[in-house]
């Protein structure tokens, strides 16, 4: 007799027969890859530095020398407007922005914050979420009616209002809390508030989760034959929650991306000369109207990941759902 | 059901207290945040910044500065603005509210008839190519940044295209309903489309599941028995049992939008609702106005949870003994 296989092999052989899971993938790969050799591009193709103004310099265009920043002609002839799109790798292949920065070598370097940052603070968390949605679930009692009300509190607070609050607090001194010190510019200060203003969300449905399967016949049986509760949360409660945090993880991490990108429109996500998508779609504002793209670019940029993130997140979830295969035989 | 009531209330009154003690610690008492500095200005000498915490009441402790603020907001009534000096804080309030309840209002009836209208057709449709099509419109619905669509609408509306298909857009601003209701309309038209692709794709993709999932119970298999037709059992039993989470959805989403939720949309339309208050104040570190407008906030998430845990008891006996 051949074993059956786990649950954890057919759902990732699901993933693989699965055309969408496996395409939202790649492209979620490409970015990533594209992002990390940020550098190289910087460097070795486009030889700028995206993050120094380069207020009187000049590229090459058609093998004609011209400004970065050239005077405004149109209105009442202030300011200056960048270089547009050159569509030419070497030389500001999506133009400059208004102090003649290299508009694709910032959408690189920026893309790595916005996926760092939606990535972690996702992990981050998923991670504490499922263990006060566990611990609440399981031990219930005080211990629940603490969490509980915590988590009430946090809901209670709109998303945005609550990460823009803390963002602006926290932005001006960082974060010292015990063992860990966050400076005030730091990238990971957006990733600690994104993630716990989201536990609720995860922590919640996992308490449920963790609730429904305190009645169940077969922790019953665990606590039945002795069974301690490290060995009951490890063998019988874990198996059974992990799946649902993993559903979570793509889906949190585009709603992170999302929340990030918000934070650094409104300034008080990531902190120049740091760039992320959101802090490029700001300094794209005031050019709106002359070039589009600096702020278009970058809000392409995200949501093409989210929707890959949210695709595969969806397929992620009929792989592991077992009802949803019965469903798709029937 | 009464006691049910009672100890929701009760919950709620509790929750509201801790949300303001909250966010009055996050203000006052996160080490180097000083609301003085901010009211004094940049540079201020020690003595003018001493003279500032005095008036302000800032020298006094805590606990005595948050009744202090309590009091004038929610018994007295007279809370003024640290930032633009005798502005009371409640008449703002009340002037921004209807601004974001026209936005969330317009919207909400938008998204409601495309997300069932959407979500409906793409479960009646499964197996064939129209459902994916449309569980993709709706993925990217939810995938698009409000802000960023709110610019590219901006950008399209009052700039590229404003010379021609869309020389009949009104600039950004609101424009009340009790002055002008054909302007109120055409200014918020743009803002509510806006507001509603999100919310759309979300109701679209989770009203979807929920008939798939409906269409599998045997009550939809007893009406098939009797000879129904397809789409009365579709309609008249799946999609009726499908709707009651997505009323608790709505009234959820609805609460957190009128308590400011739609700060984005605001921002980035002009329109002088709570929201664009709320960051405004924010910015400002103007912690008079940022209480109201959190309580403000939080009163309306609160108030939303607890009518649909109520809706929710009244239907389901078992939920009022949980």
């Amino acid at each position: 007799m051949v074993p059956a296989r786990g649950p954890w092999r057919t759902a990732l052989a699901d993933l693989a027969r699965d055309r969408t899971a496996v395409v939202s993938f790649a492209i979620f790969l490409l970015i990533v890859l594209a992002c990390l050799l940020a550098p190289v591009y910087a460097h070795d193709i486009a030889h700028t530095d995206p993050f120094t103004s380069n207020v009187s310099g000049t590229t090459l265009v058609h093998g004609k020398t011209v400004p970065v920043l050239a005077p405004t002609t149109t209105g009442l002839g202030l300011g200056v407007t960048p270089i547009g799109p050159t569509w030419d790798v070497h030389h500001y292949f999506l133009g400059a922005d208004n102090q003649g920065r290299d508009v694709m070598a910032r959408l690189l370097y920026g893309g790595r914050n916005s996926l760092l940052i939606g990535i972690s603070s996702a992990l981050i968390c998923c991670v504490i979420a499922a263990l006060l949605g566990v611990i609440s679930g399981y031990f219930g009692g005080v211990v629940d009616t603490v969490l509980n009300w915590l988590f009430d509190v946090i809901w209670a607070f709109p998303v945005y209002l609550l990460a823009i609050s803390l963002s602006v607090v926290l932005l001006t001194n960082g974060l010292r809390l015990g063992p860990v010190s966050v400076g005030a510019g730091s990238i990971w200060l957006p990733v600690l508030i994104i993630a716990a203003v989201y536990v609720p969300y995860v922590a919640r449905p996992v308490r449920a989760q963790v609730l429904a399967l305190r009645g169940r016949e077969f922790i019953h049986a665990s606590i039945g034959v002795g069974g301690c509760d490290a060995r009951i949360l490890r063998r019988d409660v874990l198996p059974n929650v992990a799946p649902m945090v993993l559903v979570f993880l793509p889906l949190m991490t585009a709603i992170n991306m999302l929340t990030e990108s918000a934070l650094s429109f409104l300034s008080v996500g990531v902190q120049p000369p740091n760039a992320s998508w959101g802090t490029i779609i700001n300094d794209g504002l005031g050019l709106l109207y002359t070039r589009p793209l600096v702020a278009i670019a970058p809000g392409l940029m995200i949501v093409i990941t989210a929707v890959v993130l949210n695709l595969l997140g969806d397929s992620v979830r009929s792989a592991l759902d077992p009802k949803a295969r019965l469903r798709g035989a029937a | 059901m009464t006691r049910f009531v009672l100890r929701r209330l009760a919950s709620t009154v509790l929750v509201l207290f801790t949300i303001s003690v909250v966010t009055f610690l996050i203000f006052f008492a996160t080490p180097g945040v000083d609301p003085a500095a901010r009211i004094a200005g940049r540079n201020a000498d020690p003595a003018t910044l001493a003279q500032v915490r005095h008036t302000f009441g800032l020298d006094r402790p805590l606990p005595i500065r948050y009744l202090l603020m309590m009091d004038h907001l929610l018994i007295r009534h007279d809370l003024t603005s640290y930032v633009n000096r005798g502005t009371a804080v409640i008449p703002q309030i009340l002037q921004a509210a209807p601004v974001t309840l026209s936005l969330v209002i317009g919207a909400a009836v938008i998204w409601m008839l495309l997300g069932v209208l959407f979500g409906t057709i793409s479960a009646a449709t499964r197996g064939t190519a129209v459902d994916p099509v449309m569980m993709v419109v709706g993925v990217v619905g939810v995938s698009v940044p409000t802000y960023w669509l709110g610019e590219v609408v901006n950008l399209v509306t009052q700039d590229k295209w404003h010379s021609g298909a869309f020389s009949w857009v009104p600039p950004l601003g609101y424009v009340s309903l009790t002055a002008n209701p054909a302007e109120w309309a055409l200014h918020l038209l743009f803002p509510w489309l806006t507001l509603a692709v999100l919310y759309a794709g979300i109701y679209a993709r989770v009203l979807r599941g929920e008939i798939l999932e409906a269409l599998n119970e045997d009550y939809v298999r007893t009406a098939r028995a009797k000879g129904l037709s397809e789409r009365r059992v579709l309609v008249a039993h799946a999609l009726r049992c499908s709707l009651i989470p997505i009323v608790a959805l709505f009234g959820l989403d609805f609460g957190a939008l009128v308590g400011g939720a739609a700060l984005l949309n605001e921002v980035v339309f002009g329109l002088p609702g709570i929201g664009l208050l709320t960051y405004n104040s924010l910015q400002d570190l103007d912690l008079p106005v940022i209480m109201a407008c959190v309580l403000y906030a939080a009163f309306f998430v609160v108030l939303a949870n607890v009518l649909v845990d109520i809706v929710y008891a009244a239907i389901d006996p078992r939920v009022r003994r949980a």
